[in-house]
This record gives C-alpha cells, sequence and structure tokens, in this order.
C-alpha cells in the first residue's frame, strides 16, 4: 500500500463520520437538554434539514469547481441578493403585465440569466486582467451590493405570487422543491465535475496551472465558464428561496460567501485548487446545517452556532494538516 | 542515412533579448532515427534554443523546417501537433489527476454531451505504458508514484502522437540506473520507428553511450556538429567551454587550524545515516557526490533546519544541538544555500536590504536599522566580490545569475561564521564569474575560515578541495586528500563502486 | 508610432494611475459642490475615516507578512461591546486595558494558528469573522450596549474630543500611522516583515524566526482594532453587536488601492494612508452631489479592480493577460 493511503481514506470518510457524530451527539444531548419531545433523528426533521440546506447547498455546489478550478469567488452573497431582486421585481413590471402567470418562468428566466451574466462578469474579469479572483469578486461583493441598494433603496423589495408560492411549498415524493433543486443541482455538478472534459481541465488547472497551460488547455475560458456556473446557481438558489419568502431585504445573502466557503472546506476541497469533490461538498453543507439545527435542538442560540462553526473550520484545517506531516525528517521553513 | 531528408532542421535562429543576443545563428538538422545530443554549459542557449522550438518565444531571424515544410511555432500545442514533443526536465504533472488524465492533458477523449471516453482513454493510455513496461496502470494517481515512476509519464506523453521528432531534456537526473535501461530502451525503440531524438544531457557517459551525433553550443553560439564516434569526452568539453577542461587539483595548501567542525555518527531518517567528518580551520572540505546523495541534507542539519535522528555536531570541540537557522547563526555557522531564488535571496528586496537580512536585528541606531552601517557593508563586499550593481537600491531580482549568487555569499561572509558552508556555489552562473567565486573560496579558506563546498561539478571540487567526502546514497564512501584522488576513483566512489574496488 | 505612445500613456497610468484617479476625483466633486474642499468638509473626511483607518494600519503589516485578515469587523465589534460594557461595571480606566488586552488574546491565537501552526490565514481569519462574532453575542447576550451616563463620563473623549482644535480620532490615526509606519519602515522587524511576506523560505535561511514575525504582525493588527474599537465606542457611548460587519472587507480594499500585494512582500503605510483617504474622498464626494451611499459601493468596486489590473499591467509590460 501507498504510504497516505491511510490519511486519504480518512479525509474523505471524515465528513462522513463527522455527520454521524453529530447525529449520535445531538440524539443523546437532545434527550437531556431538548426543549421539545421530538427526538432529533425524526425523519421529518430531516427532510426539512434536507430542505433547509437548499440555498447555501446549491451554492456550494458552484463554489466546489471554482475552487477546485484554484479561485474563490466572494460576490455570491451579493449575486443572490440582486437575483432575487430581479426575480420580485421583474414580476411587477408593466411589459410582463399582460402575462398572468406565465410572468413567473419569465422571471426565473430572467433571475437566472443575471446571475450568469454577473458570474460571467467576474470571470471575464479575472481572464482578462489578470488581477486574482479574490480581490476581484471582492471588488464585485461591494459592487454587486451597491448595485442591490439601487433598486429600492434600503427598503425591502416584496412581491408575493401565489402561484409561485404554491410551487415553492410543493411536495413530490415526499421531497419538497427546494429539495429537489439541491439534488438535482449536486448530481449536475457531480456528472460535471467527474465525467466531463471540462470538469477534468478544472482539476487540472487547479492542480498545476503551468502544465495545462503548457498542454495547451484554456485557462481562461475554463475559469470564465465556472464562474457563470457559480452566477447562475447563486441566482437559481435565489429563485428557489424566493420563490417562497417573496420578500427580499437589500442586505440579504450577505455572509452566504462564508457558511458557503466553510461547507465546501469541510467538504475535503483542498484550498490551493485540484482537489475536492461535490459528494463531499454535499457531505459539508449537510454537516453544518445539522450543526445549526442541532445546536437549536438543544437549546443553544445563533451565537453559539457561530463560535463552533468558526472553530470546527479551524480545527478541519489543522487535522488536515496533521495527517500531511511528513515525519521527523522534514525541512524546517 | 545520407539520402533521408532531416525531421527537423534549424537554419541560423537568432533570438535577442534586451541586452543579450541569447541566440546568434544556431543551425542544426535531426535526421530521422538519429538520437542527437545537444550540448552546453548552464546559459549557452539550450533552454532558449527549445523554447524558440516549442513556440514559446518567437525567433527574430532564421527558419524552423519540420520535414519540407517551413513552420512557425505559436506555442507548445502547435508544436505538438507538428510532430515536435517536449519532455521536461521539471515535471509538469497534475498530481491529484490520474496518469491517463496526466498523459492526455489538454486531449481527453470525448464522447457526447463533452463527456470524456474513459474506457478509450485506459486502452490507449495501457497501450503506451505497456511500451514503457512500468509497474503501475492508467487509473493511478500521480501524486501516489516516485519521481522517477512520474517521469515515466511525462516521457509516456511523447508517445501519445505520431512523433517526428521528440526532445528529452536532462530526462535522466532523477532516475536510478535500472530505470535508465528502460529510458534508454524507449528511446531505442522511437529511434527505430524512424523518430528524431534530441537529446539535452551533461552526462558524458550517457552521451557516447546513446547518441549518433552531438552539436554543441557556447555563448549562444553554435559551435558546430560532430559524429559522437568520432570524437571523445575531452574534445566536446573543449568545444563547450572554448578551453581545455581544468581538471586540476587544488595545490596550493594553508596552514590547517584546529577542528571547527566535528560531525560524529550523524544520522536522519532515511536521508543519510552514520556521517562522520571534520573540518578544521584554513581547509577546504569538498563534498561529492549524485544528486540525492544526501549532501544537502546533511548542510540543512548542521544549520538547523532538520533535526538529526542520531549522533553529534561538535564545534570547536563542544557538542552543540541546533535547533534552527537563528541558533546555527548565533554559533557562526554559515549557509550559503543550493537554491538561490528559493532559499537566498528575497527578489523584490534591493541589494542591501538583502545582503545584510542575518544580522539586521544586530545593526541598531537607537531602536531603528543604521542604514549607514548596513550600506557600508554592502560597498565593502560590492568592491570585494566585484557584485555589478547600478547600486544598493536595485532590486535583486534584476540582477544577472552570478551577481545575484556574490549578493548571497557576500551576505554569509559579512557574519564572518567561522564554519560556512556552500551548496552549489556555481550552479547557473558563467564562466568569468564560476573561477571568480572557486578564488574566493581559496581565500577564505587562507584566512582562517573552515569551508565545506556541496558540488555535483567534478572540476569544482577537484579544485578548491583541500579534501574531498565522496557520497552515495546518504552514506560517506571515502574520504580523499587532494594528493591521492584521481577522477577515476572519485566517481567510482560516488557510484556506490568504492569499497568494493578498494577491497 | 501610435503604438508606441499608447504604451506610453500606458505606462504612466499604470505607474500613476491611483493618484491620477484620485485627482480626477478630487477635482470634479470639487466643481460639482463648493463645500468639499472646505477644511470642515476635510475634517470630517479623515475623522469618519479615522476608524476604518486605524483597523488598516495593523491590517497592512499582516498583508505584507503575506497573510490575510478577515476577522477583523467582527473583532471590532467585540472591541467594541466589550469595552462599553466594563466602562460601566470597572469604570473606564480599567475597562480600556481590559478590552485591549482581551482584543490581543484574540489577536495572539489567530497569531498562533497562522504563525506557528502555519495553517491558511484565509480560512483561518474567515473561522474567526464566525467565531469572534458568536464570542460577541454571547458576551452581550444579543442586547445592545450603552452606557448609562452618557453625559458625565470622560470617556468620549477618544470619539468626540478635540486637541488644537483638531478633532481626537485624528490625532490618533496619525499618531498610530506615525509609530507603525516609524516601526514598519525603519526598524529590523519591519525590515524581517518585508523578508517573511517577500520569501519566507529566504526568510528562514536568513536566520529569521517567521513564525515570531507573523506573530506580532497579528498582534499588531489586533492592537489596531482593539484602537479603533475604543474610538468607536467613545463616539457612539453604545453600540449593536454588529458594528464592524463588513468592515474587513473594506479596509482590505483600502490595503490593496493602496497598492499592497495580496502575495505578499510590497505595501507601504503611507501608501495604505492614501487608500484609506481615497476611500473617505469617494464616499464623502459622493454624498456632498447627492448620491446615496452605495453608490460608492460600485465605484469602489471600479476602483479597486483598475487599479491592482493597473499595477499588475505595469509589471507585466502590457495590459491584456496572456492567460490562454
Amino acid at each position: 500500500m501507498q504510504p497516505g493511503t491511510l490519511s486519504k481514506a480518512l479525509k474523505s470518510g471524515a465528513i462522513w463520520g463527522f455527520i454521524v457524530l453529530e447525529l449520535i451527539f445531538f440524539s443523546v444531548a437532545g434527550e437531556y437538554f431538548s426543549l421539545s419531545d421530538k427526538a432529533f433523528m425524526d425523519f421529518e426533521n430531516m427532510l426539512l434539514l434536507l430542505k433547509q440546506s437548499a440555498p447555501i447547498g446549491i451554492i456550494a455546489m458552484g463554489m466546489t469547481i471554482i475552487m477546485v478550478n484554484g479561485n474563490i469567488d466572494l460576490s455570491v452573497g451579493a449575486t443572490f441578493a440582486i437575483a432575487a431582486i430581479v426575480l420580485l421585481d421583474s414580476m411587477t413590471w408593466p411589459i410582463f403585465a399582460g402575462l398572468g402567470d406565465w410572468v413567473i418562468p419569465v422571471a426565473w428566466l430572467l433571475a437566472l440569466l443575471v446571475g450568469t451574466l454577473l458570474g460571467a462578469l467576474n470571470g471575464l474579469i479575472v481572464w482578462k486582467t489578470g488581477v486574482d479572483a479574490f480581490i476581484v469578486t471582492l471588488g464585485s461583493m461591494l459592487g454587486f451590493r451597491g448595485i442591490v441598494f439601487m433598486f429600492n433603496g434600503e427598503n425591502p423589495t416584496s412581491h408575493l405570487n401565489w402561484t409561485l408560492v404554491d410551487f415553492a411549498e410543493a411536495e413530490f415524493l415526499g421531497l419538497a422543491t427546494a429539495s429537489w433543486f439541491l439534488l438535482i443541482v449536486t448530481l449536475v455538478i457531480w456528472f460535471l465535475m467527474t465525467k466531463t472534459v471540462h470538469g477534468r481541465n478544472a482539476y487540472a488547472i487547479g492542480d498545476n496551472r503551468e502544465a495545462a497551460v503548457n498542454a495547451g488547455i484554456r485557462v481562461g475560458p475554463h475559469m470564465m465558464i465556472n464562474f457563470a456556473i457559480i452566477g447562475f446557481l447563486a441566482a437559481l438558489s435565489a429563485v428557489v428561496f424566493y420563490s417562497e419568502s417573496g420578500s427580499v431585504n437589500p442586505n440579504d445573502g450577505q455572509l452566504y460567501e462564508l457558511w458557503v466557503i466553510t461547507a465546501v472546506v469541510l467538504g475535503g476541497t483542498k484550498i490551493t485548487g485540484g482537489a475536492g469533490s461535490v459528494i463531499g461538498t454535499f457531505g459539508g453543507v449537510i454537516a453544518i446545517q445539522l450543526l445549526r439545527k442541532g445546536l437549536g435542538h438543544i437549546g443553544a442560540d445563533t451565537s453559539t452556532v457561530n463560535l463552533v462553526i468558526g472553530l470546527i473550520l479551524i480545527a478541519v484545517l489543522f487535522l488536515d494538516r496533521q495527517l500531511n506531516i511528513k515525519g521527523k525528517e522534514e525541512l524546517k521553513v | 542515412m545520407t539520402d533521408a531528408k532531416p525531421v527537423l532542421h534549424l537554419e541560423d535562429i537568432v533570438k535577442t533579448f534586451p541586452g543579450v543576443r541569447a541566440l546568434d545563428g544556431v543551425s542544426f538538422a535531426v535526421m530521422p532515427g538519429e538520437v542527437h545530443a545537444l550540448m552546453g554549459e548552464n546559459g549557452a542557449g539550450k533552454s532558449t534554443l527549445m523554447k524558440v522550438l516549442g513556440g514559446i518565444h518567437q525567433p527574430d531571424g532564421g527558419d524552423i523546417f519540420v520535414g519540407d515544410d517551413k513552420v512557425t511555432m505559436a506555442g507548445p500545442l502547435e508544436a505538438k501537433a507538428k510532430g515536435i514533443v517536449f519532455i521536461h526536465q521539471e515535471l509538469s504533472l497534475a498530481e491529484e489527476l490520474s496518469v491517463a488524465e496526466n498523459i492526455y492533458l489538454g486531449e481527453l477523449p470525448r464522447k457526447s454531451l463533452g463527456r470524456v471516453d474513459w474506457a478509450k482513454l485506459a486502452d490507449q493510455t495501457n497501450a503506451i505504458l505497456k511500451k514503457l513496461n512500468v509497474g503501475f496502470d492508467a487509473r493511478t494517481r500521480v501524486g501516489d508514484l516516485s519521481i522517477a515512476n512520474q517521469q515515466m509519464v511525462e516521457i509516456a506523453r511523447a508517445l501519445t502522437v505520431d512523433a517526428k521528432a521528440v526532445i528529452f531534456d536532462e530526462p535522466t537526473a532523477s532516475l536510478t540506473d535500472a530505470e535508465k535501461v528502460v529510458l534508454f530502451d524507449v528511446i531505442a525503440d522511437l529511434q527505430a520507428d524512424g523518430v528524431g531524438i534530441i537529446y539535452i544531457s551533461h552526462r558524458m557517459e550517457e552521451i557516447f553511450k546513446i547518441t549518433d551525433r552531438i552539436s554543441i553550443l557556447r555563448d549562444g553560439q553554435y559551435q558546430g556538429t560532430v559524429v559522437t564516434a568520432d570524437t571523445d569526452e575531452e574534445s566536446v568539453t573543449q568545444m563547450m567551454i572554448g578551453r581545455k577542461l581544468d581538471l586540476s587539483r587544488n595545490a596550493s595548501h594553508h596552514e590547517i587550524g584546529d577542528i571547527a567542525l566535528q560531525v560524529r555518527g550523524l544520522s536522519c531518517g532515511k536521508l543519510y545515516q552514520d556521517v562522520n567528518f571534520e573540518v578544521r580551520r584554513g581547509e577546504v572540505v569538498g563534498f561529492y557526490g549524485l544528486v540525492g546523495a544526501g549532501r544537502t541534507e546533511i548542510a540543512e542539519t548542521l544549520f538547523g533546519l532538520r533535526d538529526p535522528s542520531a549522533g553529534q555536531i561538535l564545534l570547536d570541540g563542544e557538542e552543540v544541538r541546533i535547533h534552527s537557522p537563528a541558533d546555527a547563526i548565533a554559533r557562526g555557522i554559515s549557509l550559503v544555500p543550493e537554491d538561490r531564488k528559493g532559499q537566498g535571496l528575497v527578489l523584490g528586496m534591493n541589494c542591501r536590504d538583502n545582503m545584510t537580512l542575518p544580522q539586521v536585528e544586530d545593526l541598531k541606531t537607537g531602536p531603528f536599522v543604521a542604514e549607514g552601517a548596513e550600506i557600508a557593508i554592502f560597498d565593502q563586499y560590492r568592491d570585494r566580490l566585484d557584485i555589478r550593481t547600478p547600486g544598493w537600491k536595485q532590486k535583486v531580482g534584476n540582477l544577472s545569475g552570478g551577481n545575484q549568487q556574490k549578493i548571497v555569499i557576500g551576505k554569509w561572509l559579512s557574519m564572518h561564521p567561522s564554519v560556512l558552508i556552500v551548496d552549489e556555489p556555481t550552479r547557473g552562473i558563467d564562466v568569468g564569474s564560476k573561477s571568480e567565486i572557486h578564488k574566493l573560496l581559496r581565500e577564505l579558506a587562507a584566512q582562517g575560515y573552515a569551508v565545506m563546498v556541496i558540488s555535483s561539478e567534478m572540476p569544482e571540487v577537484l579544485h578548491v578541495s583541500d579534501r574531498i567526502v565522496a557520497m552515495y546514497s546518504g552514506k560517506v564512501m571515502r574520504t580523499f586528500t587532494s594528493e591521492e584522488v584521481t577522477e577515476d576513483s572519485l566517481i567510482q566512489a560516488i557510484s556506490g563502486l568504492g569499497d568494493n574496488q578498494a577491497a | 508610432m501610435a503604438t508606441m505612445t499608447k504604451q506610453q500613456i500606458g505606462s504612466i497610468l499604470a505607474k500613476q494611475g491611483i493618484l491620477i484617479a484620485f485627482a480626477v476625483f478630487m477635482i470634479a466633486f470639487t466643481l460639482a459642490n463648493a463645500k468639499f474642499l472646505s477644511v470642515d468638509n476635510l475634517f470630517s473626511v479623515v475623522r469618519s475615516s479615522a476608524i476604518l483607518g486605524v483597523m488598516a494600519l495593523g491590517v497592512t503589516f499582516v498583508v505584507i507578512s503575506g497573510n490575510l485578515d478577515l476577522s477583523v469587523g467582527s473583532m471590532m465589534s467585540f472591541s467594541t461591546i466589550v469595552v462599553l460594557d466594563l466602562h460601566d461595571k470597572i469604570g473606564p480606566m480599567l475597562a480600556i486595558p481590559a478590552m485591549f488586552g482581551m482584543t490581543l488574546c484574540l489577536g495572539a491565537f489567530i497569531g498562533f494558528l497562522v504563525g506557528y501552526l502555519r495553517l491558511n490565514s484565509l480560512i483561518v481569519t474567515l473561522g474567526m469573522l464566525s467565531a469572534i462574532h458568536g464570542l460577541t453575542l454571547t458576551y452581550s447576550g444579543g442586547q445592545n450596549m450603552d452606557i448609562a451616563d452618557k453625559e458625565g463620563t470622560w470617556f468620549s473623549i477618544f470619539g468626540q474630543g478635540s486637541a488644537l482644535g483638531i478633532p481626537v480620532p485624528i490625532l490618533i490615526f496619525i499618531a498610530v500611522a506615525a509609530i507603525l509606519g516609524l516601526l514598519l519602515a525603519k526598524t529590523p522587524f519591519g525590515r524581517k516583515v518585508y523578508a517573511v511576506g517577500g520569501n519566507g523560505t529566504a526568510a528562514t535561511f536568513s536566520g529569521i524566526r517567521r513564525a515570531r514575525t507573523v506573530f506580532t504582525c497579528y498582534l499588531i493588527s489586533a492592537g489596531c482594532v482593539a484602537t479603533a474599537g475604543l474610538i468607536q465606542a467613545s463616539r457612539s457611548l453604545g453600540s449593536q453587536n454588529t458594528v464592524g460587519q463588513g468592515l474587513e472587507l473594506e479596509v482590505l480594499a483600502a490595503v490593496i488601492l493602496g497598492g499592497a500585494s495580496l502575495l505578499g512582500g510590497s505595501g507601504t503605510i503611507f501608501k495604505t494612508v492614501i487608500g484609506v483617504l481615497i476611500l473617505g474622498f469617494i464616499q464623502n464626494g459622493l454624498l456632498l452631489v447627492g448620491l446615496q451611499f452605495y453608490v460608492q459601493f460600485v465605484v469602489t468596486w471600479v476602483i479597486i479592480i483598475l487599479a491592482v489590473w493597473l499595477d499588475i499591467a505595469a509589471k507585466r509590460g502590457k495590459l491584456w493577460s496572456t492567460i490562454a
């Protein structure tokens, strides 16, 4: 057996082990601390958990490609908010007045289109200017948020369309619409990353960019496509979420990038790119949502959730490093 | 072969960079089925020539012909499409991906929906791997392979296209003897298929074993092509450096003082074991061996960058434990490291700041750095080492390799160490600077420094050392004095044959 | 020949772009509103930039050492809440050093993780952003924090007072900038920060204790955050738990705008001050000409990318990237 096989197996299984640990912990602790009589591992509860994971989860799938590709996207929260506003606002636009409920698919398409374009814009800037993705998306995080405020100042944008709400609250085969979206997106992105040439090239670029360039892989267009994908997914996440809620605040989606990146890193994606899996990210998303729900279940408030998630993120990083240490012979630099 | 047309033909290639004429009228031709060596010292223009051939640089003059067609290369991919394939010295592999994906990087076979055709990919890859006779398959993750096997993956890339010419750049640098045999078989196979091979290497014995002709570059100028069978190492060397190779040994001895550094039974895991030697004041001890013999690792241990697993280090007869470079410096040890740009210099900093970096804490007036004292130190070593720079404000990254190396040497001389360790002091710098640095090392010994020189170049070791420690695979094979050493005995010792021969 | 001139223009733009942009903005705003260049307005810009500015000074050290600090925003909320809470409990004389001590502990923790354990600073400080936010909420119980006797405390001097006709926040900003500027540019420690950020391996090979240097940078950053929290608390004498939220990115924007490279090894305190002032003047100018505060977000976005792009282009010799 090659050295490092064990640590790799540990790493790829770690997130699922962690989820099991959480389940056991909250079930047991729930017996003592829980305010409700319901068991934590209740089936209904788990279905709800899947549904609540959807907004972060859908974006996290896109972030997995971006990070495997060796980039990062800090602007997803702002893109999410813009898409939400476009979705709700466009349904009230006079030009669509005659469409009746057919305005819904139009608004959806519009929101998705805007998200995709904003993502592609980030990608284009990264590609053509050579500025690091961190800085580009840091800038557009501010810029996109500015655009959000331009719609309606500091006031919320609301529009409730009952057909839309019915659709969003519908269940199919026992799963909520949002859950279906999460599962489908996960499947599609998994297919993209493991089965297609584009996905494999994304790994190659993140792993060894120079080698990829030398092999004639067009790095720039690949990055731009990936940014367009994450833009699309941020918009899709907004579409799924706001179809149900019907009201968006200009500050919505803030700190989403933090949650998303946490989920992706928890799921085992390498921060420097080249390694990571969609399945791992799915585990990361579930683990975070489980933690939020579980802490709520045993009576802890949001402050504890923030504290625990931050520390877990750091702990994961620490463990990862410990597993990669080569031993005492290593050069101490 | 005389009737055949060359597969690849370069004519009068000129390439200039600001201030430098990197290639000046280089012409040579590679015949089908020929192994054509390209030789020259570091900086002679080999790598520039290969970059021109690969389309990374465009030539300022001259023509490239592939078969009968005059071509311009727009990039490595176009070169490959035309049948010109490069096997790079530095591995350019994606470690997380499989062997197959690396071999077909950028050219994965497609199915509908942009899917990768895994079955086809595995078949094609395994066919190639079978030819190479390696012990791994298409699905193996590249990061799990040894360096030598990774090199094989790199070589396998050449076999994916219908290659007309394959360029090997120092392919054996990290291969064991057994692996070399496999590589030479691969080359022979390619040769039999009528592929032209350009073989770049410094290793004379390989050149004379497998090549048909040798073309030589010196300072960007084409020196001529010779038939390997009609020439010998000495004349090739002479063409490369413009004069005879100076294999003279160090003759002058200084007064040898006390033992400054003594190492007893020093081991560091698998890197090296049970190493014993001592260095006296006024003495230069050369460490000679192949890459990976453990010489650099010993230096790093002495400098506090590795923890030894056993053994003792004695400075002036007193046992010491060195935990960090700061410790080592405090005890009067200096290390001029192997990798000038990675370990020796902060390229974005100016010359003065780089030079005074290890002692900046001690150069203070009040709480501030004493810039006057710094400039004085810089001026002193600039004059002493003849460093050519417009001024101390110049960024080190803008200097030539030789001047950069002198900055590193100056940095450590200014610490007035009692033990000076230099690792590959003349790698990648021009002939003139080389002999200056050799002279300097001798002078330092004369002034009473204890000097350790690690080098992979035999002339260098012979030239500067009072004694030579020969290492092979983590062990000291033998220690020679400069009087008793001969080239043959030295080569035998570093190949692991020394003991048997002596016994 | 046309290409020649184009190149020359490009190189001038690239080297002085940020100052040119600054000048253009200043002139445009002055023309648009005469009040813009008045002493009162200039003071008010610098004063309102002081909190962001002091934090940016500390982050400059972290960035030059080759790391990031995304936790300064939530750390500033923490300092503000803590000092306001302790003000009524143990009095300002003790509250201030206690708050500094606690904030420095947080900085030391991050410094330990990034410096000694060598963990990725982006992820560590991202985690700390969340963790410290949680810590603040736990500390305050989610309640806003207010000083009971707002009239009768001398504590307001740091945010609201003035000396020699100059507001105290400005004086603090100038003093911290001067001290840190000297520390970075003139002392052995500053030299080590540049070396560690420029090439950490080479710095280690030169006997510099890399971990200790990085650790100290995070301590400095935490010290600046505590100072900013002090000004914030003193100015408002009451605060929400989220007062610093999002500031980490504005701070980073100012540092990048000043020309520090995220790869480490370059940047100066002076340039960061310029970056802070540019952000402050844009914000102020846009408000004066009657635009909403959020327009500055969009303008900042464009300016940051242009600034970094021009900087890269100047080093590379051309604007358009060659990434295939």
